[in-house]
């Protein structure tokens, strides 16, 4: 580890750090004011879109009526992605000629990218259309990270509401929250932030691929397209799935260290911003600030992990001294070095972005087990934008069951009672992780479908897989690698793990909102658990650690941790 | 014996032992285990390894664990069904002998039922409500009900462990008696107001039995979290049986279930139902009776606290402490004319005047017959009392209210000082209650009579403020003198000329606020608040109707009580956290105990996680069974007895409490595995 190499980390979470509050401000106001910016221009935009979706009086939803929206437009989202992928052929835009998409890949890809998990089983320059790209995924880009936002902030409405006299059920309108993230939030930006990517380099044509001859004489396609249109949005909505297939490792998505850090920051960004604006509506901040802080112990732990393992030699190599020295560049990109690579992968499985800028699966096995912990502590670690807060969320509920009895009153957050239909809920929404990540992995592990699609054998083989399903279930989308996830088996099976995950943990999370919001507020007191402190914060991290490593640390011994020690005898894979 | 005159039972009574052993054994029935799924899980592994032993027995495998292991494993695992059955067999023993004595006392009572005028001896338990039973001195009363006719002293010690008489008396507030005390003289006719096996006997002895309870809001929550757990667990470990076998690790059955046990929350899971049985049982060892667990729940939760002035604040009786003549009037005449005053009257507040002058001005009390003097009584109409000479000269003394004293002067021609209104709106200002004294047409001055503060009341006081619980003072004064003693006391508010209603109010307004109010009560008119109240404790000596409406009943009848309640309430809370807490991260030891032990045969390298150094897979595995199952015995007596409550404060506490259970319980399991590994070698299992 270098002092440059620290010095990115903390540039980077100093960046973050200042950007939670103005942008957490912005989106309290967004979503909570009275008035939003910009009225005279975004104002008719934004009345024309809800008389569209039929919700023209903007009246409050409750938990049930919210969740039905939500699923009824993911529904909607699932079949246009596919059929226009199946049907992409037909369709312009499509100077390439790409025929249509096969039928397991793209309901893979329609649940991927409903999900905002952007797992990828196909390669983007070679399998979509720019229309599918455009119209498709980057649409999906926005609208899954603006409903995530959405039930993160039905979440907190349930939890900071005070209910008057006559009772409270509604927990804010679906489609209003949709469209206001998109229309003041995501599209704002991701204008600015495209821009820039493109003068930093980052294509954004409709060419068709130009062929080209090489130095050595070599005849190369070069793989065009609206590359920064779609850049931003992957970024900043931490979807993660790349325009061509290396993502942010290919040049003409992330072309310089500049846009490598900008790109960690947006990803980062919103899911930070939000503990802010969580703070705010709970009418202390200080609520907001003890989960910022958490999610960054967290952060630091994996990123300091993964910076120190990616230091040592692989292992295959270290016998040559020359090599050994630079450390794991094995599967990293010479312009953003260790540091940058491992703060890249830290960043990317924390967010639930999935984005990568290096191949996590020729990390070392250390390495590689940081992003797997990462999306299996739950994506909470700043997590998906919305995702990660009403992820958090779950965990402080179970914080404080757990431990609030320790002070002698039955438990209560924010002066709501923890009872037991919320203890029912918060558990729905912990066991859904083992069930999808554990149980699939177990299929796989043993049938030959799922054995037949490893590069690798032995524990790396079987991280690999883990790593397939966890970043499935957690809706990260990024890829390990090494697993040739294109057949039927894998598609379907990813395919089911990330609706599980979005949607099963989706619908606990707004019905806990609703039991929650119509709860007395018994007024704070010096006999009250406190949540807006140091002491919180360390029980917080405890419960996530704890909850994470209890149902994961047996697996994950068989996967990196045995291969850690393999490797340190000399046996590699 | 008596519940409460009873001492308190050590933790683990030797007489107690044998039958919570034998009911240990009885709790291994599936419809017993099945109802704590955690344990059922255990009982479920046990069962599989025991047949997986038999098949070892049966058909020996080469490739299968040594014998010695899969059969140490199942009785170990055997036993950590048996420890928390044990824990909670030993909580219910401890109730049932309490019982068994109350129902003692029900026995053998025959009781003299008065029908037309005639007593005819029945059987107890034949009685029905509206009965009319005599009892006279050295009886037992037969039934619950109320006085209607007569006036006794009843031994209560049997219910209370009190040992003083009692005073019932038909009409008012100590007119209800209870089956089972002991009229010690004269007669009472009682009207039996329940019927058998409704008696407050029967309902305490359900209680203490445990046959009445029911899980709390609050234990079903936390069983959903243990069974969430369990199922995670579950999840971990059988899908741990493929992706093992993908590693080329063949798992025994024996050692996955030996995880599954280890893992799952089986130290709060075996010990739940104990904690909530002997949260009960404390209660009732301070002699408070609590009509269910949900109440005993509630009083952890308590925000604000409504507290009688009288006899909980303030001693029952306002004591005459100072003398205020008027101008022109001898300090020596107003104290003969107070004394006068008083001779007759019976009530404290008149001996406390006799005694103050007598102590005070050292004037020996007269004698009233040597004065042909006649006594005026208090009535409602007049209010005030005194008496009238006839030697040497006739005389109408009398003191009374200020305003009563000031009407009776005026309506003879006298006149009233400016300085007496002073006087009495600065006592009033004090707390104080101001008698005024007359003779004839003259005022001759002031008594003082003061309510006095409880000693240590003010300290119990801050300890509820550091508790987070806000007391407020309930009494009929006016708001003058209420706010004197508030302030005197230390309560945070109060309620000055309270009735029932606004009593009532008050409650709604708190509990509108979002708090949980706690109060005591013991007459009729204090039923409603009591019932509207989340936790309301009756007095023992007070009327039925208070008794039913309040959700538990204080058989010593002290006011003060309400402290302690809720500091058992809190107790009960802070032990299932504390167990939780101490169970969920022993997980953390156990891993590292087991799970090098499962895979280092194939995978040798993996040594270094090894951190306890233990000697053998089998044995690691073994001594984690064993820790996992010792350390429920090990927490009975802390789960009986309750984590103690300290007020400091909730995020001190927290701090304390993490420290100690969540910080311990990563710790305790690395040296307790290691040391029962140790042991094992040196036995030389293993």
């Amino acid at each position: 580890m270098t002092l440059i190499g620290w010095s990115q980390i903390l540039l980077f979470f100093g960046l973050v750090l200042a950007v939670t509050k103005p942008l957490g401000t912005y989106l309290f106001r967004v979503f909570e004011g009275d008035s939003q910016p910009l009225p005279r221009v975004l104002g008719p935009v934004e009345r024309v879109l809800l008389r569209l979706c039929g919700a023209a009086d903007r009246r409050e939803q409750t938990w049930v009526r919210y969740s039905l929206a939500l699923l009824a437009f993911s529904l909607f989202s699932v079949l246009s992605v596919y059929l226009l992928q199946r049907l992409q052929h037909l369709l312009p835009l499509n100077p390439q000629g790409l025929g249509a998409v096969g039928p397991e890949l793209a309901f893979n890809t329609a649940a991927s990218f409903t999900t905002n998990t952007n797992w990828q089983s196909y390669g983007g320059e070679s399998t979509l259309s720019y229309l599918s790209q455009m119209a498709g995924l980057a649409w999906q880009n926005f609208v899954s990270a603006a409903a995530g936002i959405g039930v993160a902030l039905a979440l907190a409405r349930g939890f900071t509401r005070r209910p008057g006299p006559e009772g409270q059920k509604t927990l804010g309108n679906f489609w209003v929250d949709l469209i206001r993230g998109t229309l003041y939030v995501l599209l704002p930006v991701c204008f600015v932030y495209a821009l820039f990517l493109v003068s930093q380099g980052v294509l954004q044509n409709f060419s068709a691929y130009p062929e080209l001859v090489t130095l050595e004489g070599g005849r190369q396609t070069l793989a065009m397209g609206p590359v920064a249109s779609q850049e931003a949005i992957k970024m900043l909505g931490t979807n993660g799935g790349g325009f061509f297939n290396a993502n942010s490792a290919h040049p003409f998505e992330n072309p310089t260290p500049l846009t490598n850090l900008v790109q960690m920051f947006s990803i980062f960004a919103i899911p930070a911003a939000l503990t802010h604006t969580y703070g705010k509506m709970a009418g202390d901040t200080k609520q907001g600030w003890a989960l910022f802080a958490a999610m960054s112990v967290l952060f630091f732990a994996g990123v300091a992990t993964a910076y120190a393992a990616e230091t040592q030699p692989n292992a295959a190599v270290a016998s040559a001294a020359q090599v050994a020295r630079a450390g794991n560049m094995e599967g990293k990109e010479v312009r953003y070095g260790l540091s940058a690579s491992a703060l890249f992968a830290t960043v990317t499985t924390d967010a639930s972005c999935g984005a990568v800028n290096s191949m996590h699966d020729s990390f070392n096995p250390l390495g590689g087990l940081v992003p797997l912990v990462n999306m299996q502590l739950g994506e909470v670690i700043f997590g998906g934008v919305g995702a990660g807060l009403y992820g958090i969320l779950i965990m402080v509920v179970l914080s404080v069951f757990i431990a609030g009895l320790m002070v002698g009153r039955t438990p209560e957050y924010l002066g709501k009672k923890i009872e037991a239909k919320e203890m029912k809920l918060a558990m729905l929404y912990v066991l859904i992780f083992p069930l999808f990540i554990l149980g699939l992995a177990a299929v796989a592990a043993v049938i030959p479908q799922g054995v037949s699609s490893l590069n690798d054998a032995g524990p790396h083989g079987l991280s690999e897989i883990l790593y397939a399903y966890t970043s499935g279930t957690a809706n990260n989308g990024s890829a390990f690698a090494g697993l040739n996830a294109n057949t039927p088996f894998w598609n379907i099976t990813l395919g089911l793990a990330m609706l599980g995950g979005r949607f099963l943990m989706i619908v606990p999370a707004l019905a806990l909102a609703g039991s929650m919001v119509g709860k007395k507020v018994v007024p704070a007191g010096p006999g009250t658990f406190p949540t807006n402190g140091t002491l919180f914060t360390g029980l917080l991290v405890s419960v996530v650690v704890i909850v994470g490593a209890l149902t994961f640390f047996p697996v994950l011994s068989l996967g990196p941790i045995v291969e850690h020690f393999l490797a340190g005898a000399g046996k590699v894979y | 014996m008596s519940p409460a005159a009873s001492k308190p039972a050590s933790l683990l009574d030797v007489s107690l032992l044998k039958p919570a052993l034998r009911d240990s054994l009885k709790k291994l029935h599936p419809r017993d285990v099945a109802r704590n799924p955690v344990m059922f899980v255990v009982w479920a592994g046990s069962l599989l390894t025991t047949v997986l032993v038999v098949k070892d027995l049966v058909a020996p495998r080469p490739d299968a664990a040594p014998l010695w292991f899969t059969v140490s494993v199942t009785l170990w695992l055997w036993f950590t069904v048996l420890f928390a059955n044990f824990a909670e067999a030993v909580a219910e023993g401890r109730g049932k002998a309490q019982a068994g004595a109350l129902r003692k006392m029900r026995k053998d009572t025959t009781a003299r039922r008065m029908v037309d005028g005639r007593e005819e001896r029945v059987p107890a338990p034949d009685l029905r409500k509206g009965d009319l039973v005599a009892c006279e001195a050295g009886d037992l009363i037969p039934g619950d009900g109320e006085v209607v006719e007569g006036i006794a002293s009843v031994d209560e010690s049997a219910i209370t462990g009190e040992s003083a008489p009692v005073i019932r008396e038909s009409g008012g507030d100590r007119s209800a008696v209870t089956g089972g005390t002991k009229v010690l003289s004269d007669r009472i006719v009682v009207r039996i107001s329940v019927n058998p096996g409704e008696s407050f006997l029967d309902r305490m002895i359900g209680l203490v039995e445990g046959a009445a309870r029911q899980k709390t809001p609050n234990e079903i929550a936390l069983h959903i979290l243990l069974v969430g757990l369990t199922i995670v667990f579950l999840l971990a470990c059988v899908t741990l049986v493929p992706l093992a076998l993908y590693s080329g690790v063949p798992l025994s059955g024996t050692a996955v279930v030996a995880l599954l046990v280890c893992l799952i929350p089986t130290t709060i899971g075996g010990l739940l139902s104990a904690i909530g049985i002997a949260g009960m049982d404390r209660l009732l060892r301070k002699n408070v009776l609590a009509m269910s667990g949900r109440a005993v729940e509630a009083a952890g939760d308590v925000d604000t606290l409504l507290l009688d002035k009288t006899g909980t604040i303030t001693l029952g009786n306002r004591m005459a402490t100072e003398l205020l003549p008027m101008p022109g009037i001898r300090m020596e005449e107003l104290a003969e004319a107070s004394q006068l005053a008083s001779l007759a009257d019976e009530t404290p507040e008149g001996r406390s005047i006799v005694t103050l002058v007598k102590d005070t001005y050292k004037m020996r009390p007269h004698e009233l017959q040597a004065h042909h003097a006649t006594f005026v009584p208090f009535t409602a109409q007049t209010r005030m009392s005194g008496c009238d000479l006839v030697d040497p000269h006739p005389r109408g003394i009398r003191k009374g209210a200020v305003d009563a004293i000031v009407k009776h002067v005026q309506a003879q021609g006298g006149a009233v000082p400016a300085e007496l209104v002073q006087a009495a709106g600065r006592i009033g200002d004090a707390g104080g209650t101001p008698l005024a004294v007359s003779d004839g047409a003259r005022l001759l001055g002031i008594i003082h009579l003061k309510d006095v503060v409880k000693g240590g009341i003010k300290e119990r006081f801050d300890r509820f403020r550091a508790m987070g619980i806000r007391t407020v003072m309930i009494t009929g004064d006016n708001p003058r003198t209420a706010a004197a003693i508030a302030r005197e006391a230390g309560v945070d508010d109060f309620l000055a000329e309270a009735t029932p209603e606004a009593k009532l109010a008050l409650i709604r307004t708190e509990q509108g606020r979002g708090k949980l109010v706690a109060m005591t009560g013991d007459g009729t008119n204090d039923a409603p608040a009591l019932a509207q109240a989340d936790v309301g404790v009756a007095m023992n000596t007070g009327t039925q109707a208070a008794k039913e409406a309040g959700n538990m009943v204080d058989l010593d009848s002290n006011p003060t009580k309400l402290l302690e309640v809720v500091e058992v309430g809190k107790q009960l809370l802070m032990t299932r956290g504390t167990l939780t807490t101490f169970s969920i991260a022993n997980d953390v030891a156990k891993y590292f105990a087991i799970l090098p032990a499962l895979f280092m045969g194939v995978f040798p390298e993996m040594a270094p996680l090894n951190v306890m150094g233990l000697a053998s897979p089998f044995s690691a595995i073994l001594s984690a069974v064993i820790f996992n199952a010792l350390i429920i015995i090990a927490l009975i007596p802390l789960a009986l007895r309750g984590v103690r409550y300290r007020p400091l404060g909730a995020a001190a506490l927290l701090r304390r409490s993490l420290l100690l259970y969540g910080v311990g319980g990563v710790i305790v399991p690395f040296v307790g595995i290691k040391v029962i590994d140790v042991l094992l070698g040196a036995v030389g299992l293993v």
